[in-house]
């Protein structure tokens, strides 16, 4: 981004100087036998300079093609895509001097210890960190004249992301970086993106996993299909919901409460039953309880459960497209 | 600190690889070391055959068994004349000698070696019943190193070597970073393709030398090969070969996304020159219609020439065709695996 740049160019020159990635009406089709996969299906983004940004869906939701589309890795079927002012095909070896790379899934050579890893990585870059400095920030010091094959599975995910910020990029991807990891580990790496991101430095993540998103990114792009279907804020998104609280409750078999009922009760923004559950979504559950626990006695119905939560982002999704975003808990509406 | 070229750090990481498994430098030394004594023992130089003789029992038949014996490499034995003939038929002896006036000969004219111990035990006889010989002779005896089997099998599986290292190793370690993701990993930085398969092919040629070590310093050290040609023209020979197998090992490997496959491939390529290109026995045994083939695998042309090096002393200058060749080779493989390589 060149400063002279902005003033020359205007109030419209500023607002796409900001942007580190801009892609519009994206598709990304594989053929196959019961004819193309539509893995990307018309994605538009726009992802701001500074900004952690979140792509999240479900698996096969096209998060992956669409970042390695971002990433330079795949040719789109067709959209334009433009990262850091500029596009691949013309400007590719500045582009990937100035970007930060974890796929998926890498494995890096067993038998290099980590140090050495990260000293060919250094190798690739005209400037970048020395290599014991990103050893240290990713926490894996004790580590550094280890082989490879000797870490375990969240000191090779962090190995990845030491592996991705040698360069000292300006904008960084992360395709799932903490998918299979332990708790611990997870909030390790979140330590270390959150550190790159105080540095000003843009982060594009993909995730399926709602917490991930809601304590990392700025902003979320929730991806089903290859389309974005909600973008915002975590806040926002879960704004979008109406109350900032989910009452789940459960009763015995017997007469079922009607919704209009429910959904007359004080403060409640929202109901969804499936079965014998039901779901409030409520501004205000100190007020919406009471009421509910009286209403349930009106028609002497026996409560066999009851919870209360914030608003996730899983609500979200689920609100959405009616599935869960993980295969593992999928029950399909 | 300082940073270092990408080729150089791409080099060091494939040699500490290379040398951090035992099992990848135990195939790429030590089998070919074992190959070559295991040969060498089965078809060292044997002792010059007996040529076995029977006596037919007779009054003098002990007298002309005396004589006979006395003569080196004749193993003379005195049977019954039933004996001899069985004997004679089933090929344990090579000659009956049936004593008496005149002394007869039985043997089977078609038999090459009967008809030579019927020359030497005739020779025996007549010079012990007093022949002069009217002009004297001298014996030079030649079994020279150089023109044994093991001196034509060592170059053999040098070029067999350079040929089934450079394709593993290549071919192998490209395929294995690919289905590791790491090739992918690579071409999302801005390390340059040709750093890369550079570092593969320079990696390949380090670990070449050592072999060519081995196995020469096997053939010279335990059965005494001799080496008559300059050994610089064979390094750059061993050189070449390694190169132009290297760039077919990047060809096998450019697409393939498993092992599987790339192994597949490999043998396929590497078969057909096992067989045709003269490692165990020489190529022009093959008929004349399969000749423009066989001449035109590379292994057969590297074997040729490290032949032509080692054994006849030949200048590298005698085989610019056969290097012309090999480099053609390579350089084809290269240019193609380059056009068509794929890094996930």
């Amino acid at each position: 981004m060149s400063l002279t740049g902005v003033t020359t160019e205007g109030a419209a020159g500023a607002a796409a100087a900001v942007l580190a990635v801009r892609c519009r009406a994206l598709t990304k089709h594989y053929p196959a036998k019961t004819g193309p996969v539509r893995a990307v299906d018309g994605l538009d983004l726009e992802i701001r300079a500074g900004e952690c940004f979140g792509l999240l869906g479900p698996n096969g939701a096209g998060k992956t093609t669409t970042i390695e589309i971002l990433e330079g890795l795949l040719a789109p079927t067709s959209g334009d895509v433009e990262v850091l002012g500029r596009r691949w095909g013309r400007h590719d070896d500045d582009l990937r001097q100035r970007l930060g790379i974890s796929l998926q899934e890498t494995r890096f050579p067993e038998k290099l210890t980590v140090f050495e890893v990260l000293s060919l990585f250094r190798s690739f870059y005209a400037r970048g960190q020395d290599p014991s400095e990103v050893v240290a920030s990713v926490g894996l010091t004790e580590k550094s004249s280890a082989w490879v094959g000797k870490l375990s599975g969240g000191q090779r995910q962090r190995l990845a992301v030491a592996c991705a910020l040698v360069g000292d990029p300006e904008l960084l991807f992360l395709d799932e970086p903490t998918t299979g990891l332990d708790p611990q580990s997870r909030r390790q790496l979140w330590e270390i993106v959150r550190a790159f991101g105080r540095l000003g430095r843009t982060i594009v993540i993909t995730t399926h996993y709602m917490d991930e998103a809601e304590r990392l990114c700025d902003r979320v792009a929730i991806v089903d299909r290859g389309r974005v279907i909600a973008l915002g804020s975590p806040a926002e998104l879960i704004a979008s919901m109406g109350g900032a609280h989910v009452v789940e409750f459960a009763c015995a078999p017997g007469a079922p409460l009607a919704p209009a009922d429910l959904a007359a009760l004080p403060a409640v923004q929202g109901v969804a039953a499936s079965g014998t559950e039901t779901a409030l979504t409520v501004s205000e559950p100190h007020v919406a309880i009471p009421a509910l626990l009286e209403l349930l006695h009106a028609h002497r119905l026996e409560l066999g459960r009851l919870t209360t939560r914030h608003v996730s982002l899983e609500d979200v999704f689920v609100h959405l497209t009616g599935r869960h975003l993980r295969d593992d808990d999928a029950s399909p509406a | 600190m300082t940073t270092h070229h990408p080729l150089r750090e791409l080099t060091l990481a494939r040699v500490r690889e290379f040398l951090r498994e035992p099992e990848a430098v135990f195939w790429t030394y030590g089998f070919p070391l074992m190959l070559a004594v295991g040969l060498g023992i089965a078809f060292r130089d044997r002792p010059v055959e007996l040529v076995h003789v029977d006596v037919q029992a007779h009054a003098r038949a002990p007298e002309v068994a005396a004589r006979l014996a006395s003569r080196d490499g004749l193993a003379v034995t005195v049977r019954g004349a039933a004996e001899c003939r069985d004997r004679l038929r089933l090929g344990k002896s090579s000659l009956v000698v049936v004593p008496g006036d005149p002394v007869t000969f039985v043997f089977d004219p078609s038999r090459p070696e009967s008809v030579l111990a019927r020359e030497q035990v005739n020779d025996v006889l007549q010079r012990a019943a007093g022949r002069e010989d009217p002009i004297p002779t001298a014996d030079t005896r030649v079994t020279e190193p150089g023109a044994r089997y093991i001196d034509f099998l060592v170059p053999g599986l040098l070029g067999m070597n350079l040929m089934s290292g450079s394709l593993w190793g290549v071919g192998f370690v490209i395929v294995d970073m690919r289905v590791k993701k790491l090739l992918k990993r690579l071409a999302a930085t801005p390390m340059t393709r040709a750093d890369f398969l550079w570092s593969i092919a320079g990696g390949r040629l380090l670990f070449m030398i050592p072999e060519l070590v081995v196995i020469l310093g096997s053939g010279v050290l335990l059965f005494g090969m001799p080496v008559r040609g300059n050994l610089l023209a064979v390094l750059a020979l061993a050189l070449l070969g390694a190169g132009a197998f290297a760039g077919l090992g990047m060809l096998v490997a450019c697409r393939a996304q498993r092992i599987e496959t790339v192994s597949g491939l490999m043998n396929a390529v590497m078969v057909p020159m096992w067989l045709l290109s003269g490692i165990f026995f020489s190529s022009e045994r093959f008929p004349d219609l399969l000749q423009p083939l066989v001449q035109a695998l590379p292994l057969t042309q590297l074997n040729d020439a490290l032949r032509a090096v080692i054994l006849e002393g030949a200048s590298l200058a005698s085989q610019l065709w056969r290097m012309l060749a090999l480099a053609a080779w390579g350089a084809v493989s290269f240019v193609l695996a380059l056009r068509w390589f794929r890094w996930s």
